[in-house]
Formats: C-alpha cells, sequence, structure tokens
C-alpha cells in the first residue's frame, strides 16, 4: 500500500516529484530550502488525503513533524545570521525587533499596492520601446594612485624569478649488468671479497645498482652472501663455495646469535 | 515693409530649436533629460526647455494623437490616451503583462530601498526573491548595481529608467513617502501584543 506522506506526488515550481525524494535532496543540500513553497506541499498533502475519503491520523503525525522541520530548515535558510541575534535579544525587544520588520513589510506591501493601482490607471498610456535600456553604468570607485608607486609594484613584481635546479634530471643509472660482470670476474680470481671495500668510492646511486647486480646474482646461485651482524661488511663468495653457502641465510642467522650469545 | 513686421511676429525665435527638438524625441528609445537635447541640439539649456514647452504646447491630449510627457528624468512622446484603445489592439505591453504580487513587492523594495541585494529583499518579504529578481531584470525593470563590500559580496539592484516610464513617474521623488504607507511600528506591536494576550487567557 502507498505511504500517503513519502509517496505523496508533488508538482511544485522548484520540484516535481515524490515527498520523500525531495526530502532527500533538501538533507543532500541539492535543493534549496527557501525555493520550495511550503503551502504547495500541504495543499498536496490535503488533497491526497481527501481522495482516500478517511482519515490517517498516523499519516498526519509524520506529515506534521516531517513539516515542520521543512520549515525550520526553510526558516534557518531564510534567516542564517539574524536568528543567533533574534536568540540574543530580550522577549520584549524580540517583539519590538518583529514588529518594526512587519511594519517595514507592511509599507512594502502598501509600495506595491500603489504600484499596481498606477499600473492599472496608465492602461492607456502606450509609449514606444526601442531596444532594451543601457543597463547603469556600475561606478568604479578607486582610490587616487600614484604613479610611482604603481611603477615600484611593478619592478617588485619584474624581478628574475630563481633559476629551478634540474640537477636530478641528469642522473644516470649505471646497468645492473655492468656491476655483474664486474663480480664476476671478481670471483673468477678471488674466492671471496668484501662488498663495502668494493664499491667503496662510489657514488651513492652507483653503490645501490652494485646492491643490486648482488642480489641478482644470488637468486641465480651464482654467489653467496654472508654478514656477521646488522651493518657489518656483506662478504661475497661463490655459489658453488659449499662452506660459504651453508653459512648463509638460516644457518648464517644461526651462527651469528651463537656468536653474540658467546 | 508690413510683410517683414508680420513675419517676426508669426516666427517664434525658438521655432527652428523646437522642431530640432521634436526630432530628437521621436527618434530616442528612452526618454531625454534636458542636458541630453542640450547636447545634441548644441544649444543651451534655458533655450532647450523654451522649445520643450512649445513642443509641449503643441503635442498634448486632446491636439495631437501624440503626447509630449515628462518622464523618467526626462521627456519623451507617447500616444495620446483617446487613442489608447486602438494602440492596444495593436500592441502589446510585455514589460508589465504578468507582474505578480512577488514582483510588485520585491520591485518597490528595490526602488525605495536600492541598491538593494536578494538576501536584503527575502529578509523583508521572508521568501526567497530569486525568481521575482530574475523576473523583473529579464523585463528590464530592475539592473544589477554593483556588489555588496566585502568578498563575496551578494550582487545589488536598482530600478531602471524603464520602471519609471512604465509606471510614469517623473523620478523616484514621484514615489509616495513611505512614513505614508503601511501602518506604523507602534500600530503592529499593540496587535501583536492584543494577540499573544488573547492567547495567553
Amino acid at each position: 500500500m502507498l505511504s500517503p506522506v513519502h509517496d505523496l506526488e508533488l508538482d511544485l515550481d522548484a520540484f516535481a516529484g515524490p515527498f520523500d525524494l525531495l526530502l532527500t535532496l533538501l538533507l543532500k543540500e541539492e535543493l534549496d530550502p527557501a525555493e520550495i513553497d511550503m503551502a504547495g506541499i500541504v495543499v498536496a498533502f490535503v488533497e491526497r488525503l481527501a481522495e482516500r475519503n478517511e482519515l490517517d491520523l498516523d499519516a498526519c503525525g509524520e506529515f506534521l513533524v516531517l513539516f515542520a522541520g521543512l520549515l525550520e530548515l526553510k526558516a534557518r535558510g531564510l534567516f542564517p545570521d539574524e536568528a543567533l541575534e533574534l536568540d540574543e535579544l530580550e522577549p520584549e525587544e524580540a517583539a519590538e525587533e518583529l514588529a518594526r520588520r512587519l511594519a517595514e513589510y507592511r509599507r512594502m506591501k502598501e509600495a506595491a499596492t500603489w504600484l499596481a493601482e498606477r499600473l492599472a490607471s496608465g492602461r492607456d498610456r502606450f509609449f514606444r520601446l526601442g531596444p532594451a535600456p543601457l543597463a547603469p553604468r556600475v561606478e568604479r570607485q578607486l582610490a587616487a594612485q600614484d604613479p610611482a608607486a604603481l611603477a615600484t609594484a611593478l619592478r617588485a613584481l619584474a624581478v628574475e624569478p630563481p633559476s629551478v635546479s634540474v640537477a636530478h634530471m641528469a642522473l644516470r643509472f649505471p646497468p645492473v649488468s655492468q656491476f655483474v660482470d664486474r663480480f664476476r670476474s671478481l670471483l673468477r680470481t678471488r674466492r671471496r671479497f668484501d662488498f663495502d671495500t668494493e664499491v667503496a668510492g662510489l657514488s651513492r646511486i652507483e653503490q645501490a645498482v652494485a646492491f643490486l647486480a648482488l642480489l641478482e646474482l644470488r637468486k641465480a646461485g651464482e654467489i653467496a652472501l654472508s654478514q656477521a651482524a646488522p651493518f657489518a661488511p656483506i662478504r661475497v663468495g661463490r655459489g658453488t663455495d659449499r662452506m660459504t653457502t651453508e653459512t648463509t641465510d638460516e644457518e648464517g642467522i644461526q651462527q651469528w646469535r651463537t656468536v653474540r650469545s658467546a | 515693409m508690413e510683410n517683414r513686421a508680420l513675419r517676426l511676429i508669426a516666427t517664434n525665435p525658438v521655432d527652428a530649436l523646437a522642431r530640432t527638438v521634436e526630432a530628437l524625441l521621436v527618434v530616442a528609445s528612452a526618454p531625454l533629460s534636458v542636458d541630453e537635447l542640450a547636447e545634441a541640439a548644441a544649444d543651451d539649456v534655458e533655450r532647450i526647455e523654451t522649445a520643450l514647452g512649445l513642443v509641449g504646447d503643441r503635442y498634448r491630449e486632446g491636439r495631437s494623437g501624440i503626447v509630449l510627457e515628462q518622464v523618467a528624468g526626462g521627456y519623451a512622446f507617447r500616444a495620446a490616451r483617446e487613442a489608447a484603445e486602438a494602440c492596444a489592439r495593436l500592441f502589446e505591453r510585455p514589460v508589465e503583462r504578468g507582474l505578480s504580487q512577488a514582483a510588485l513587492e520585491t520591485v518597490a523594495i528595490v526602488a525605495y530601498l536600492g541598491p538593494v541585494s536578494r538576501p536584503e529583499i527575502a529578509r523583508i518579504r521572508g521568501v526567497a526573491a530569486d525568481s521575482a529578481v530574475a523576473s523583473l531584470v529579464e523585463r528590464g525593470l530592475i539592473a544589477e548595481a554593483g556588489r555588496e563590500s566585502g568578498p563575496g559580496g551578494a550582487v545589488r539592484y536598482r530600478v531602471t529608467a524603464l520602471f519609471e516610464r512604465v509606471f510614469g513617474l517623473e523620478s523616484l521623488g514621484a514615489l509616495p513617502r513611505l512614513d505614508d504607507l503601511g501602518d506604523d511600528t507602534e500600530a503592529i506591536r499593540e496587535r501583536l501584543h492584543a494577540i499573544a494576550e488573547a492567547r495567553a487567557s
């Protein structure tokens, strides 16, 4: 069964669709509550009730609660800052302020009536309307300007900007294969070597690439690595070197632990 | 000799200027001020005013189908009232057609308080003024007139010369004084108190 509140179909100037969609859009702030014709919602609800030909008190109660919330949203939207101002007023001052505003609105309403009467009495006034009148020119008020001050400001802006360092763009990475070949030839002449000693004197980038070459060789099983302690020199030996290979990885760690505990 | 004397009596010294003024008013699509007429005719203001007197006497209700009127801070021609019905059969009045109560209240606020922003109009009327303002701008009755001070200040509006012309006002000074309109604050306050007391009892 359709809910008389949520499925209430609305056809307002600013919105057409079900009531619960309107609520969702308002809560998501995708629709300005100030744009919504509240009276139109009430009329639609009353018409829906009349169509059903029965007084659904639950629906009326639900509608009242939702509608009160909507009204509050709209009121807050229309008077965002003034609500705070009015909160700070004493009741008598608030009444005074309300009376002042009502009087202001009443005067404007009367002025509108006067204008409407003026229009009605001038129905027999016909005149030629050319192209739309030019919009009034907006006056731009600028303080008196000193040309010298303007020149100073421009000079400050015209300073050559600091040059940007592009040194990082010149970085060149030596190929990993270069170090792979180098370490292979080293191990052909020596059984083992000290990695840190071999790369000493190279740049940071070259050292990093050399380390990658080391890892490549280890992955291929061509070399065995050992390190007595974290940050201790890395010893590199031939992969076929049984003793060195066995002292790597887990066993090496075990050995190191034993050395430390001793 | 006699002929010469007669011609002097029949010819007004500003007749030629009056014809020029008449021509300027015919080609203008909006009311022209005395200063604008003086500049266009390359003549002085006093002589223009005299010429306008002549033109006004020539083009007035009952004497001509065209009437000179003083409106919107200047002078303009309009149709004589006796021709209004014929004019109405031929022309529409798009500017004032279908002006809603909301639009009338909004234009009244702009006329009295302008330059005024939409939030100010909404504060006085108690409802959003966006559509009424847009409609009035489209009709050319109000136009933008700068922004409120401060960053992101709202656009402010004021009435145009067309507003004065449509409502037949010589200037905004011809609007009735606000103090003469509506109830005063005292009367409304008393009414509020009476309502509050009635509810309390």
